[in-house]
């Protein structure tokens, strides 16, 4: 297999292997990329972009005639999954941005994926159509109705081969269930089921049934004025269908059991990290929030993303994390500029490589970072133009704190707050990476020898 | 030298309160900071409401980070203290560069914070003997006090304050909650118009007054990073635009 780092404990050379979206200087905000995900074979990757566009790419079958390209992702459909709304009763504009896609296992010729903005999720379906019918007796090839009295003959209509379609449409619309924004939708292992998250509330669907939902949390005040946490992130177990876990701004995580009760507001487990006092200032808490949460694919272990750190939480031990990694630290002298342009409320995601020995996250100035969970090394890397000849091996950056900066470094004045990394994600079982850079989407490979 | 006869004169009023010079230094800076982060908080909460849908995370974070203040303010006293300073002495001190803001304790301990606060001098009329290049900032300062005199927005009472505060955070989660087409004017309509059209300038001014400063510092102080923010290249258009609106009144 080739996940990890390898067998023989060196280090993974990463190199450039495509990237999708335009090199204008001014992007058009509805092309900016706001979701990434692989499907669950890695055959498809996803993107989802803030004007309400989905974009589907299908990795091409490898070739034995050109093996250095490795299987490039092409674009296979493309569909307008939301359009903008307006509420009337709040007079409040609907964002039509794609916040989540999720993908359902593949159980037949059809690809399935879940897509939601802050208010509806979609259910779609993606075929392909390669023959037609030709032949009807009550129209001709142009579709016009034929008169019935002038038909003499009967015949069977054939299918044609035609040229290659990919259709998509939705199948289902799970709408008004929402009254804040949806953050997180993670479907059920017993794959009958899903959630959708949002600020205060999480709702679980059966995706036969869009006129109901049943609310499994709930942290909504009696009173608004009460309010001082939100969910920020929730995700569902990976092969247990009764638990699921969810995030709050406030840098906890809780896990639920839903054979416990209806309405999950009792945790049966807590995560938390007991706060650092000789760290606290006035944004502790604004930095703790988590942005993200994400199971590993064994099910044994968590991990959240706050603004400076990413953790790994294993289940079974809620006072502490068993890992922390820094993600930027330079950045908490800035804090106050941060917080001030808004970027301290950035919310980066973060993901587990197949084997879950190695977890990724984005940053600033283009740059994400990789942790080898075993070797305890890390590498920052960018997603540049400058860096994309075919096959080229990204070079390790490095973010100079202070003193003499070496040629190679960038220093942290230097860093361009505007390019965020905040979506990435990562090949189910081979080492390709899409990367999210406001309206390009770059996939990397590991380097074949 | 010249940084020192300035200093003097601005924490004259202070002595009293604060006693030795030792403590003049070190909690004003400390205070400025705190006072400055609860402004700007509340200029983003109230900046939100313009928005399509306030995020509510964000919003519940700002909201806790000014409670916080608030707490940390009333426990140690320095509520009070802010009534007793004369109006145009509390604008002045609410006018913080977010260069000053987000310098680093260490570097204010050390007195170099004091060269950047004095060209928030009250003698507005003396500050011609500064750089030219910080005329810019000067001249901008002194539309802000002035403005501020006029504007309800003003603390006065303390208690009245906390109440505002309070009526301010309790308002805005209330019109989350109940969003109808005329919340957004029923949430403007307790607060004085001229300060709703002064947040902009608020926000403005402050990244404005840092750009000063940062030519101010350069005379007096060492390096320091002071340019952290000019990276946020999304700003600068809208602070060019605020700077010419302010130049031009």
């Amino acid at each position: 297999s080739l996940t990890g780092f390898g067998n023989l404990m060196q280090d993974v050379l990463w190199c450039f292997s495509q990237v999708k979206g335009t090199i204008d200087i001014g992007v058009t905000e509805a092309d900016i990329i706001s979701t990434v995900e692989f499907n669950h074979t890695g055959e498809l990757l996803a993107t989802g972009d803030k004007g309400g566009r989905v974009v589907i790419f299908q990795r091409e079958q490898e070739s034995k005639h050109q093996p250095h390209r490795r299987g490039e992702y092409n674009v296979y459909s493309t569909f307008q999954s939301h359009e903008p709304e307006f509420d009337y009763l709040k007079s409040l504009e609907i964002e039509e941005k794609i916040n989540k896609i999720r993908w359902l296992p593949q159980q037949n010729a059809a690809y399935f994926l879940l897509s939601t903005n802050d208010k509806t999720v979609k259910l779609w379906k993606v075929s392909e159509r390669d023959k037609r019918p030709e032949g009807y007796n009550l129209k001709d090839e142009d579709g016009r109705l034929r008169d019935p009295s002038m038909i003499t003959m009967l015949r069977v209509p054939v299918l044609r081969p035609m040229d290659l379609m990919v259709e998509a449409t939705p199948r289902r619309v799970f709408a008004n269930a929402h009254t804040y924004h949806i953050n997180s939708i993670s479907v059920n292992s017993d794959y009958e089921t899903y959630m959708s998250a949002d600020d205060l509330r999480i709702n679980l669907w059966n995706f036969e049934i869009t006129n109901q939902s049943f609310n499994i949390v709930d942290i909504k005040p009696a009173n608004m004025e009460e309010l001082t946490e939100v969910i920020t992130a929730a995700e569902f177990h990976p092969h247990h269908c009764n638990t699921f876990v969810y995030s709050s701004s406030k840098g906890t995580i809780r896990l639920c059991d839903m054979r416990t009760a209806a309405l999950c507001d009792r945790h049966a487990k807590f995560f938390e990290e007991p706060e650092d006092p000789s760290n606290r200032s006035f944004f502790s808490e604004i930095i703790s929030s988590i942005s993200d949460v994400k199971f590993s694919h064994s099910g044994r272990y968590i991990m959240t993303r706050d603004y400076l750190t990413v953790k790994v939480w294993d289940l079974n031990m809620e006072n502490r994390p068993i890992e922390t990694y820094q993600v930027h630290d330079y950045l908490r002298s800035k804090l106050c500029s941060l917080y001030e342009n808004d970027c301290i409320f950035d919310k980066f995601e973060c993901v587990w490589n197949g084997s879950d020995s190695v977890i990724m996250t984005g940053s600033y100035n283009n740059f994400f970072r990789m942790f080898d969970r075993n070797t305890k090394r890390d590498v920052t890397l960018e997603a540049s133009r400058e860096n994309s000849k075919p096959r080229a091996i990204l070079k390790p950056r490095k973010v100079c704190v202070g003193g003499k900066r070496r040629k190679d470094e960038i220093s942290v004045d230097s860093l361009d707050f505007s390019k965020k990394i905040l979506h990435t994600a990562w090949h189910p079982s081979e080492n390709i990476i899409a990367v999210a850079a406001t309206n390009n989407l770059y996939i990397f490979q590991d380097k074949v020898n | 030298m010249f940084v020192r006869g300035l200093k003097r004169k601005c924490f004259d009023g202070e002595e009293d309160i604060e006693g030795t010079l030792a403590g003049i230094k070190a909690i004003p800076s400390y205070n400025l900071q705190r006072q400055s982060l609860l402004d700007m908080s509340l200029v983003k909460l109230q900046l939100c409401h313009m928005l399509v849908e306030p995020n509510l995370c964000r919003s519940v974070l700002i909201a806790n980070t000014v409670r916080q203040i608030q707490e940390e303010m009333t426990q140690d006293g320095t509520w009070q203290m802010i009534n007793t300073q004369s109006t145009g002495q509390a604008s002045l001190d609410r006018l913080v560069s977010t260069d000053i803001l987000c310098r680093s304790s260490r570097e204010q301990a050390e007195g170099k914070h004091v060269s950047g606060y004095s060209t928030f001098n009250k003698d507005f009329d003396g500050s011609q003997a500064q750089d030219s290049s910080e005329t810019m900032s000067t001249a901008s300062s002194l539309q802000a006090p002035r403005h501020l005199q006029n504007n309800a927005w003003e603390m006065e009472n303390p208690q009245e304050n906390k109440g505002n505060f309070q009526k301010s955070l309790d308002q805005i989660f209330e019109t989350l909650e109940n969003k109808s087409p005329n919340s957004v004017e029923d949430l403007f309509s307790e607060v004085d118009n001229s300060y709703y059209d002064f947040d902009t300038m608020l926000t403005g001014m402050m990244s404005n007054t840092k750009m000063g400063h940062c030519d101010g510092l350069e005379t007096f102080s060492s390096p320091t990073t002071t340019a952290s923010n000019s990276n946020c290249k999304s700003d600068l258009n809208e602070l060019d635009h605020i700077v010419e609106i302010l130049v031009e009144s």
